[in-house]
């Protein structure tokens, strides 16, 4: 397959920015100001992140769509309002997560948005529950750009009047050179923030504009710092098809009736489990020095019993210490509990913490 | 103290008596990123010519650092494992990661001069 660029590719370049491949994309991994620099203006003023790779995927049906939908997807869909959105997954038949992802109601059904390296298989899953009144489309006409960070709100209210009052986790559409854009309060940073979703042929203007008010870009690799120290999944790493909700500690995320009545793809397997725990749980983890626990690290016990491995580790800018996530089993999770991480064949003390490692509040 | 002189992978090495001192370049720290992590080898322990001694990590990932002469190690430099940012301010100056006593003056002459580095990282891209 070819490579495939966003729309703001020769934009990035210009910036300075440092290229990767990722998810079939040539996506920026930082520019000039480094990962560190990077993460830290987004904590401290705010950043803008070119996720044009995910997929932007709408559906419009009448009432039978939320049906269709909930069979794939543990959220309230019915009791969703128009505007408001939920972090959700995409399960199979075991209650393993095909993808995450951010699900908006809208006037005519839902928009999805999807992870890159998933999208397709995504629509494909999704499609096998649809019925043929149900259109979708992932629209590829439109880019999507997350400004994060706590100078975002007002940065954006001077260009599009109106967005400061979106509450997190909602959304509405705003008009911006004459086009119709649709903007929520979101993002995968732990910092306050947006989501814009674009036509490619304006987006280079807003970026512009974004930039003369000192919004610096932020490539993958502070992206990766940035969610980390919020204590969110990165799939692929900390989330997988033979990972479940439960085990992936994540199970605030089914909706409460859903989790009564179910209907959804590996009820029974999800029934059972948060009814009797799981082997294993998602949990955050700090080892003791400076020392960074990177994936696949291996988790022991202070009685040196191999417990676990490590989904995501990095060093965190903002904590100013190592930070990471993993997988143990479930009698070792609880917070402060003692445990050793396995790096280059030495044996570094660790303890179990509690997630997020970087707190913020979310405007509500 | 002696010229530094350069390896291909990318530390350098300047000579006093039989003492050497080794740190990594600043090419080598523009390439890495910002550093977080480093772990410097104990004095007393033996390394060989291109063996690994010492281990640097930037936030995106970790790199072995190799002794580019052999000898046994006298001194890491804990300041560095304190405060791993400072090699990206002096990576060439104070922010060394090792000294070692060296057996064999031929492996510090065979390595290349400044000029010849600056080439190679020319030529050899990453």
């Amino acid at each position: 397959m070819e490579v495939q660029k966003t729309a703001l590719y020769n934009y990035h370049k210009n910036l300075g920015a440092k290229f990767v491949p990722f998810a079939g994309y040539e996506m920026p991994i930082q520019y000039k100001d480094g990962i560190v620099k990077e993460h830290i203006s987004t904590r401290t003023h705010a950043g803008f992140f070119d996720v044009s790779h995910m997929g932007q995927f709408f559906l419009e049906g009448d009432e039978t769509l939320i049906e269709s939908l909930e069979k794939i997807i543990p959220a309230d869909l019915k009791n969703l309002k128009v505007n408001h959105s939920k972090y959700s997954f995409l399960l199979n038949n075991e209650g393993g997560i095909i993808d995450d992802l951010i699900i908006t109601k809208t006037e005519k059904g839902f928009c999805i948005i999807l992870n890159a390296a998933c999208k397709e298989n995504d629509i494909k899953q999704i499609s096998q529950f649809l019925k043929k009144n149900h259109k979708h489309l992932l629209n590829n006409d439109l880019s999507l750009i997350a400004l994060q960070g706590p100078k975002s709100v007002e940065i954006l209210e001077k260009l599009i009047p109106g967005v400061s009052n979106l509450k997190f986790m909602t959304g509405n559409n705003f008009e911006y050179e004459g086009e119709n854009l649709y903007v929520t309060r979101s993002g995968y940073t732990g910092e306050d923030g947006f989501e814009i979703s674009i036509s490619n042929t304006k987006v280079e203007k807003l970026i512009d504009y974004l930039i003369s008010n000192e919004v610096k870009p932020i490539g993958l690799g502070a992206r990766d710092t940035l969610r980390l120290e919020a204590g969110l999944c990165l799939y692929g790493h900390d989330l997988n098809e033979k990972i479940n909700p439960v085990e992936a500690n994540l199970k605030w995320a089914i909706a409460k009736k859903r989790k009564e009545v179910g209907g959804f793809n590996g009820w029974e397997k999800i029934k059972n489990l948060l009814a009797n725990g799981s082997e294993k749980i998602r949990v955050g983890i700090k080892p003791d020095g400076k020392v960074i626990a990177r994936e696949n690290t291996k988790i022991f016990s202070p009685d040196n019993n191999e417990i676990g491995f490590v989904t995501s580790g990095t060093f965190g800018p903002s904590v100013n210490a190592p930070v990471a996530m993993g997988y143990v089993k479930s009698e070792f999770s609880e917070i402060g509990t003692s445990i050793q991480l396995e790096v280059r064949g030495k044996k570094y003390g660790g303890k179990i913490s509690e997630l997020p490692f970087y707190k913020k509040s979310y405007v509500k | 103290m002696s010229e530094k002189k350069f390896s291909k992978k990318h530390e350098w090495v300047s000579l006093d008596g039989d003492v050497a001192t080794v740190g990594i370049t600043k090419h080598a720290t523009e390439m890495l990123g910002d550093i977080v992590f480093v772990e410097v080898p104990d004095a007393g322990k033996a390394v060989e010519k291109e063996g690994q001694a010492a281990v640097v990590e930037s936030t995106k990932a970790a790199s072995d650092v190799y002794s580019p002469i052999s000898g046994e190690i006298t001194e890491g430099n804990k300041a560095i494992a304190d405060d791993p940012g400072s090699v990206n301010t002096d990576p060439e100056g104070a922010s060394w990661f090792f000294k070692l006593k060296i057996k064999d003056k031929g492996e510090y002459d065979s390595l290349m001069s400044k000029d010849e580095y600056d080439k190679f990282c020319k030529e050899n891209p990453s």
